[in-house]
């Protein structure tokens, strides 16, 4: 099984990667770039990161996800996070980086929130 | 309580680390200790590893990172050494400042000292550097 699964639905025009598994140096990390990019290379900037099944990440996944933040703003769209974890809603709030991304505990929410 | 020692020695490659961390949570396991603590040992030990293998000894396999897990009464006590030529802690930016929270890299320090009780370096006079970690029961 793969360390981290991603598995894409539309919602609107809002892509959301629904993430499973963890989000750590070598594989989970590249599985996350190779998805972001994709979604960039198809035009689709709207993006929702469904993270509720997502138990652990390290510093190389949390600064993969900045790296997609700041990809995805660079190219005009917009990155947001849904159903973080409580150990990811920490270290998120310890590395100040909660003030940074757009979280979301309700996908309607979430999903209104990009129109 | 006897103190309980265990000692790997791994190639320098990234997959060291899901090694490394799953050898340290079966020690853990049998340390007795808080579920929470456990998740910060985990932590700092990839962490720590993480720099071991890139920074310390980039990458080279025929470089070895040597870990010594130690359960003690009071605290658990892990040493992760590398054989690279050692770093100044205090040089490296802290990754809370307004200016590198958006950085992709440099928060696993951060994250060694924000989840263990006592984090230092040794750099070795033989060569290498040794990263001493220390969490309490």
């Amino acid at each position: 099984m793969a360390e981290l699964n991603i598995a894409e639905r539309q919602a609107g025009d809002v892509t959301v990667l629904d993430m499973s598994g963890k989000i750590t140096i070598g594989e989970g990390s590249v599985a996350l770039r190779t998805a972001i990019r994709r979604l960039l290379e198809e035009s689709k900037k709207r993006i929702l990161l469904n993270l509720a099944g997502v138990g652990y990440i390290d510093s190389s996944g949390i600064g993969e996800l900045v790296s997609s933040y700041t990809a995805i703003n660079k190219d005009g769209g917009q990155l947001k996070l849904l159903n973080l974890t409580q150990k990811l809603q920490d270290l998120l709030t310890i590395t100040k980086l909660l003030t940074v991304f757009d979280v979301y505990e309700s996908e309607v929410e979430a999903l209104n929130s990009f129109k | 309580m006897t103190v309980e020692t265990t000692e790997l020695s791994l190639p320098s490659r990234i997959e060291t680390v899901a090694v490394a961390a799953a050898a340290v949570a079966e020690f853990v396991s049998r340390a007795r200790i808080s579920e929470d603590a456990a998740f910060g040992i985990d932590m700092a030990v990839r962490e720590a590893v993480t720099n071991a293998v890139l920074h310390g000894n980039k990458k080279d396999e025929s470089k070895f990172v040597d870990i010594t897990l130690k359960s003690l009464p009071d605290a658990v006590e892990i040493s992760v050494h590398d054989q690279g030529p050692g770093f100044n802690p205090s040089d490296v930016p802290d990754p809370t400042a307004e200016e590198n929270i958006l950085k992709t890299s440099g928060r696993g320090i951060f994250f060694m000292r924000s989840f263990m009780d006592e984090v230092d370096w040794l750099i070795r006079p033989q060569g290498g550097t040794t990263v001493r970690m220390l969490k309490r029961r």
